[in-house]
């Protein structure tokens, strides 16, 4: 299974609910693809839900990163909701911890948004 | 066991592995552990090595001992020297896209080494221990 998104509108933040795998192939470039859409159509308050993320491997980080950067270089912000301590753990050790800003709860993220 | 340099030998190579882990013994986020570091190191295989040279094979050794796991791959790629790869943990590589794959499998495993397969291309063999936890 690959991942399947899902996107949803909260006041004026972006939430993208994610389900699966994202992994090199289709689940990473779903992702890749979904996040420069939300971009070229101006979506600047995005916020990746990854509860239901089983699984990331190294291709699934790099599309966040890369999806991070391209929101950012179009003046928005992304942040994180829901980790698993499996992600939590491959964002230590890959020091992303530091680049992502991560939250439990949902509604704190939202309120989180400038 | 020699796999084509395509993304389901990933899948393959993850499958069969943890077949044998579990076989040994390894509890569950163990496998999880084990399954990342062959899954990574097979998509360097495949990807970085092989290129998805359909002429070229993914090599795949497993050595089940009562304590530990071995597992080799090695691809049939141009090889790479590992001190020239960027460091994917300093300050001005973290934004990259790739380059973490090594990374990952490093703390997964508990053993870990990268050499020039004879007669080309790169071998990876990681050893995962039952006790131990990484």
């Amino acid at each position: 299974m690959s991942v399947k998104l899902t996107i949803r509108q909260v006041g004026s933040v972006t939430v993208i609910d994610a389900a699966g795998r994202i992994t090199l192939g289709e689940g990473a470039s779903q992702f890749r693809d979904a996040i420069r859409d939300l971009a070229a159509k101006g979506d600047k308050k995005i916020l990746v839900n990854l509860s239901e993320v089983s699984y990331i491997d190294s291709s699934g980080i790099g599309e966040m990163v890369s999806s991070y950067t391209t929101v950012t270089n179009h003046g928005g912000q992304l942040k994180l909701l829901g980790l698993s301590k499996r992600v939590k753990d491959l964002l230590q050790i890959t020091k992303l911890y530091t680049v992502f800003e991560v939250f439990d709860d949902e509604a704190a993220a939202i309120r989180s948004f400038t | 066991m020699l796999l084509d340099s395509n993304l389901d030998s990933v899948e393959v190579a993850e499958a069969a592995v943890l077949a044998d882990a579990v076989d040994i013994g390894f509890e569950e986020e163990q496998l999880h552990q084990i399954g990342m570091a062959v899954r990574e190191g097979m998509v360097n295989a495949v990807v970085h090595g092989n290129r998805y040279n359909s002429r070229k094979k993914v090599h795949l050794s497993v050595t089940k001992a009562p304590d530990r796991l071995t597992v080799v791959i090695a691809d049939e790629g141009e090889g790479f020297d590992l001190n020239t790869l960027p460091n994917p943990l300093a300050e001005e590589n973290l934004l990259r896209q790739s380059g973490r794959g090594l990374l990952l499998i490093q703390a997964f495993v508990d053993e870990f080494q990268v050499r020039r397969a004879q007669p080309g291309g790169t071998e990876v063999r990681m050893v995962k221990y039952l006790a131990k936890a990484s």
